[in-house]
């Protein structure tokens, strides 16, 4: 068996650091000053799971993202931690993609590398956090998707048994080749990138696809990006939900004391 | 005129609790646009659940039977979805946001070729350039601020809504509407991806959603250790743990029990926030909770601004205060 395994990755902010990003209230843009861009964490879990497939039943792994030049890394340290083939999909045209747009140019991207049995995501990123791509990946490629995504069986060149999480339980669901399955975190534990991968990850080359490869597969400019997003941005404004707070200040026995007689008093507790 | 359309979800025969918030929020709308709310309701024998939904204001059901939808089918649902809308040409779709309905909504708006806003916690209409839109609100990165967010030119408009974020009304069994059987139109080809079997998994977490009193750690937890100190806290206050990303990230708490807007939404009596600055998307989870209490070492946290009774200093020697005041309360009891 030789299964050809695409994994769509992302770079996003280090979550460790969103407590320095900010919105400009006047742009509506995000500031993100200073805040690392790594791999989206639950993309790892999805490249680890395309590796451990390959261990188990051979293929080709390849991973692709779609992002600035910079977006590049995360195609370098998927191939740090084993993986054979990466692309890029990179163009101003691109910017300001909604989940719709950028699952359509997804969508052209893996289509030009050629036929493939798997496509993998992580089930959502860490900036967004919208989980929409995965399914209307499937859609523009005319595949069937599984999101949420706890175990993996891969039964024959042709499908694989899945568990699919739900609220208190989980779906047994088979699902036919081609086919988009998006991951959670618990699927697996996944590995570091090795000194070796990293000094093969060096020679390799990067596939660079851009707004013509979209073009190529019937997609207009006019589709892509912003241009292309049915979703807009109206207005960013300031929250403002905010509580009188009452401060209970003193030695950590006082507040205590303050604190537990003051949520008697309003029957919290 | 005007057509909001709420896909309701069942499982087990029983509606979704979200799919009722939704209903609730869909006639709200529909009262500006002066249009209607219509259901649709994918599943077999489930009659029943149409009445429901009109007794919580719907005014059309459309109803799916067939024992091949008894459990959810990524393919056919989302195909069933779609074709209904297609011809309906509704103005407005709401999805509750389950972990299904995150599932369904992404695929059916791709399929019609419209937009779709993730995880709303305000949804209204507002005139722009003399056309009514629906105003779809979303926390935005970090700090205290939001985002509007419209879909201009595509219709349907369509939104996700997370459980707990929107209220149900009040249910009038008297209400009338009208229940409309759809055959749906779908071979055993669509069944690319099929579902086999719903397995329920014990949990001992009980209704965390209804629970009284959630006490909820952040990063500053790292300073403790781990969660010890809250778990002991919960303990003492008969409550339930829960917490921030930076907690989940670290494998302190279960997924499901991830406050905020990539998790869940909870409103209980009491919420203590314990080691965490208050971030939007971490706020946004609990902002409807009675009492809020926030103990965090930095005082110009924005947690505090929307904390109820807020104390500034060491978790590490505060909790443990907190703890022994409450066990000596108890024991006078």
């Amino acid at each position: 068996m030789s299964l050809r395994i695409v994994v769509s990755i992302k770079q996003v902010p280090d979550p460790e650091h969103f407590d320095k990003i900010s919105l400009d209230p006047h742009t509506g843009s995000i500031t993100r000053t200073g805040v690392p861009l790594v791999t989206n964490p639950l993309d790892r879990h999805a490249l680890e799971e395309a590796l451990i497939i390959k261990e188990q039943h051979g293929g080709l792994v390849y991973a692709i993202t779609m992002g600035p030049p910079q977006a590049r890394k995360v195609i370098e340290d998927a191939f740090a931690m084993g993986v054979d083939k990466g692309a890029i999909l990179c163009d101003q045209l691109f910017a300001g993609a909604d989940t719709f747009a950028t699952a359509r140019i997804l969508s052209a991207g893996i289509r030009s590398l050629g036929d493939y049995d798997l496509i993998l995501c992580g089930n959502d990123t860490v900036d967004g956090a919208t989980g929409q791509v995965p399914a209307q990946l499937a859609e523009f490629l005319g595949v069937p998707h599984v999101t949420h995504v706890r175990k993996i069986d891969v039964l024959d060149e042709k499908s694989a048994a899945v568990e699919r999480s739900i609220e208190g339980g989980y779906l047994k669901i088979e699902v036919q080749f081609p086919a988009v399955i998006s991951v959670l975190k618990n699927i697996n534990r996944y590995r570091l990138p090795t000194v070796m991968g990293i000094v093969e990850a060096a020679g390799k080359e990067i596939v660079e696809l851009d707004a013509s490869t979209c073009r190529e597969f019937g997609i207009g400019n006019e589709e892509m990006g912003m241009k292309g997003s049915p979703t807009k941005v109206a207005e960013v404004f300031q929250s403002t939900v905010k509580r009188k707070v009452y401060m209970i200040e003193g030695e950590p026995e006082d507040v205590a004391r303050k604190l537990v007689r003051n949520l008697r008093e309003r029957q919290s507790i | 005129m005007k057509e909001i359309i709420v896909w309701a979800e069942q499982r087990n025969g029983r509606l979704a609790e979200v799919s009722r918030e939704i209903i609730t929020k869909a006639v709200d709308l529909a009262e500006n646009l002066e249009g209607t709310v219509s259901a649709i309701c994918i599943g077999d024998n489930c009659t029943l659940l149409g009445k429901e939904l009109i007794s919580y204001g719907a005014d059309r059901i459309f109803l799916v039977e067939d024992s091949r939808l008894v459990l959810y089918q990524s393919n056919v649902y989302s195909r069933v979805v779609a074709d209904i809308l297609f011809e309906r040409q509704p103005d407005i779709v709401l999805v509750g946001g389950t972990s299904i309905g995150m599932d369904i909504a992404p695929r059916v708006a791709a399929r019609l070729r419209t937009g779709l806003t993730a995880h709303c916690v305000d949804l209204y209409i507002e005139p722009i350039d003399g056309k009514d839109q629906l105003i779809q609100v979303i926390p935005g990165w970090g700090g205290a601020m939001m985002v509007k967010i419209v879909c201009p030119e595509h219709r349907p408009q369509m939104a996700t809504i997370r459980p707990g974020v929107m209220e149900k009304g009040q249910p009038d069994s008297s209400r009338k509407g009208e229940i409309i059987p759809v055959i749906p139109d779908f071979s055993e080809d669509d069944f690319g991806a099929k579902t086999l079997e719903l397995v329920e998994e014990e949990s001992n977490k009980g209704s965390f959603e209804d629970t009284d009193i959630i006490i909820s750690g952040g990063f500053g937890l790292y300073s403790s250790g781990g969660f010890a100190l809250i778990e002991e806290l919960a303990d003492a206050l008969h409550g339930e743990v829960a917490g921030t990303r930076p907690a989940f990230d670290h494998d302190w708490i279960a997924e499901d029990r991830l406050i905020g807007q990539s998790g869940k939404n909870v409103r209980p009596k009491l919420f203590v926030s314990i080691g965490a600055s208050g971030a939007m998307h971490y706020t946004t989870g609990f902002m409807k909770s009675k009492i809020i209490v926030a103990i965090d070492k930095n005082p110009s946290a924005p947690i505090f601004d929307i904390a109820d009774i807020g104390i500034v200093g060491d978790l590490n020697q505060i909790v443990p205060c907190i703890i022994e005041e409450l066990e000596k309360q108890n024991n006078q009891d």
